[in-house]
């Protein structure tokens, strides 16, 4: 099921399909899942769920010497029907969808003072999504966010992030059932940002949940996005695409736990590198429970490195404790940029800079044309051409 | 007249940390309107001279000169070739992921005649070359290459070839792999290419059989690096009854 695997210096792919008694996806934390920050020890960087992360680029997030101030605004643009409420940290709806299993995501869940809730009633179909602008402005903040979708519920979310800020968050997407939930999660930070993020998506009978996280600046961007199943028949599709530059750094962990029989996953993750020290890490677990039978799963990851001096991580993990499964299988690839393509298109006229641009373009295209939503696909689009330009002027 | 001139080119390429010379002096001209054929056994250096004279970025050229019109090839990058009237047919044509067909001959169409081709012209003129060579129309929605049989990849070229229009076209083995229809079809294209007298084609090919379909006015027998005999159409014959063995064996004489 794993497919052949090319690898080029400066990248790392370690990939496994273990049939198990036990997931080691849930023992190789260094501490059980917690709301409490205490809970978990200050990291020293050895640990597996850190060892990829450069900690001292963190600005304190993960050792308690962060602190918050002004200068995180959220605004939210939402349809008609749809609420939208700051609530306190006593609100029943937070924490439902998953519990913080690192450090920094305990610290968000331990520091933050108000939490942003958006409900989208049950039954309501919106035509328009819902736009979430996050912008900093050189603030350092804590962060709840819930979306809730009541059964048969449909809505697009957008959340675009922008500016400069220091932000730990967790965000919670409740889908009831037969709901559809598409979010999109914008990370266009300016350079020094630095954002760790655990997404929890709960997905409900029967509903349908697709992500698709976009990484393009920031300092430090570490997302987890999770998913587990409320009921049988749910679905998930998480996709990403990332452009790691020079000294970025740019890591997605994901997880799928199949603990409900007859549900599917697709995972599809690709970025591009280009730059000294641009660093992208992937981690793929996707964990099938002995009772998840049914279960359809795949999972893949491919990077593009465009240029020396940059580095992938790679690793993908399906663990399987059931074999009445439909289908389980991973792949991930780390390739150059393949001079061969360049010179096919070169001896055809085609300058070297469009070319380059062309080979990108494919390289993404197949996963933009996933996302379903004509304007987020254009504007990535523009976003990749504009990563590009910057790279070849 | 478009003339293209190879003078006594050496090309080395470098493989497991050793320097080595494949092409040892290949001396050849190519006028506008002529067809070259360029005959040899397998490892004789024939795709290095294609690849080359294209300006791939493995090969070394450590001597000799390459004109065309008396302009210096070897000086100019891969698409300044191209842009110049040069046009290389490949052997194995690259996949090119997630780029269509029709995005890619229009982005090259654009870049060869500089300025985009009217659009509505351009979708006919497309659509009726891809009908002379037998594609189906979908190919112009697949992406470059990809999953294509050996010989759908060589119609690919050849379609090219039809809509580029360059001074000098290298068409590298494109005969190898084809089934005698695709063969046929395939020639056409060339033979349409070739008609209307603006073109100077070098034929490289291993096997004499697509000389009965495009007629060269001048055979070449490559060996070794270099061109060992050069002659009029009986000479293919005479490969044909005979092989390349008197060419392999003994070294080659001029
Ligand atoms: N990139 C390369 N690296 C190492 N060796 C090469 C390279 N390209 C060509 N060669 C060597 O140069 C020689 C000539 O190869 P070339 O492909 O030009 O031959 P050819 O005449 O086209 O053969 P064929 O009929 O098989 O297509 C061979 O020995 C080949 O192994
Ligand atoms: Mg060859």
């Amino acid at each position: 099921m794993a497919e052949a695997q090319n690898i080029p210096v400066g990248s790392t792919t370690a990939g496994s399909i273990a049939v198990a008694a036990e997931s080691t996806v849930v023992s190789r934390m260094s501490a059980p899942p917690s709301f409490d920050v205490a809970d978990f020890p200050v990291p020293h960087g050895r640990e597996e769920e850190w060892r990829f992360t450069p900690l001292e680029r963190l600005r304190g997030l993960h050792d308690g010497t962060a602190v918050a101030t002004e200068g995180l605004k959220v605004d939210v643009q939402a349809p008609e029907g749809v609420t939208v409420a700051t609530v306190g940290r006593d609100d029943v709806r937070l924490g439902k969808a998953g519990t913080p299993v690192d450090r920094v995501a305990a610290q968000a869940y331990s520091a933050f003072e108000k939490a942003g809730v958006i409900t989208v009633p049950k039954e309501t179909v919106l035509t328009e999504p819902i736009r979430v602008a996050v912008h900093g402005e050189g603030g350092t903040a804590f962060a709840h966010q819930v979306i809730e979708l009541g059964a048969f519920a449909e809505a697009v979310v957008v959340i675009d992030h922008t500016g400069d800020a220091v932000l730990a968050a967790n965000v919670d997407y409740i889908l009831g059932d037969g709901a559809k939930l598409t979010v999109v999660s914008v990370q266009d930070w300016d350079d020094k940002a630095v954002h760790v993020a655990q997404h929890n998506a709960l997905i409900g009978r029967d509903a349908s949940f697709k992500s698709v996280v976009v990484t393009f600046g920031g300092d430090v961007v570490r997302l987890h996005p999770r998913v587990t199943y409320a009921g049988t028949g749910g679905e998930a599709e998480l996709f990403g695409l990332y452009f790691t530059d020079a000294g970025q750094h740019q890591e997605h962990r994901l997880l799928v736990t199949h603990n409900t029989p007859h549900c599917k996953s697709n995972v599809v993750y690709k970025g591009a590198l280009q730059g000294d020290d641009a660093h992208a890490v992937w981690i793929g677990d996707v964990l099938i429970e002995a009772k998840a039978e049914g279960t359809d799963t795949y999972e893949m990851n491919r990077n593009l490195v465009l240029t020396d001096g940059a580095r992938v991580d790679s690793v993908p993990n399906l663990e399987i404790e059931t074999g009445e499964i439909v289908g389980a299988g991973h792949a991930s690839a780390t390739g150059r940029f393949d001079d061969e393509q360049l010179f096919y298109l070169m001896a055809r006229g085609i300058p070297e800079h469009e070319a380059r641009r062309l080979v990108v373009r494919g390289f993404f295209a197949e996963l933009v044309q996933q996302i379903g939503i004509e304007d987020i696909e254009e504007r990535l689009i523009a976003r990749i051409e504009e990563e590009l330009e910057a790279s070849v002027a | 007249m478009a003339t293209l001139e190879i003078r006594d080119l050496r090309v080395t390429v470098e493989a497991d940390n050793a320097t080595k010379e494949i092409l040892k002096g290949v001396d050849l001209t190519v006028k506008q309107g002529e067809t070259h054929a360029i005959m040899g056994p397998n490892g004789s250096g024939k795709s290095t001279l294609a690849y080359s004279l294209a300006g791939h970025p493995k090969y070394t050229i450590t001597g000799g000169t390459v004109t065309l019109d008396g302009e210096d090839v070897l000086e100019m990058s891969v698409d300044e070739r191209a842009r110049a009237g040069l046009f290389l047919a490949m052997q194995y044509p690259v996949e090119v992921p997630g780029v269509s067909v029709s995005n890619f001959l229009r982005t090259s169409a654009t870049a060869i005649r500089g300025e985009a081709p009217k659009l509505r012209t351009w979708v006919k003129e497309v659509k009726e070359a891809m009908e002379r060579l037998n594609m189906d129309p979908s190919f112009a929605e697949r992406n470059v290459n990809e999953g294509f049989s050996g010989g759908e990849k060589k119609r690919h070229e050849i379609l090219q070839l039809e809509l580029l229009k360059p001074k000098i076209a290298i068409l590298d083995e494109t005969d190898s792999g084809l089934d005698v229809d695709a063969l046929r079809v395939v020639s056409e294209g060339v033979n349409r290419v070739r008609e209307t007298g603006e073109v100077g084609t070098l034929l490289i090919t291993h096997y004499t059989r697509i000389l009965r379909y495009i007629k060269p006015d001048h055979v070449h027998v490559f060996a070794a690096g270099r061109i060992a005999e050069s002659g009029g159409p009986e000479l293919a014959d005479k490969l044909e009854a005979e092989g390349y063995e008197a060419y392999t064996k003994g070294g080659a004489s001029a």
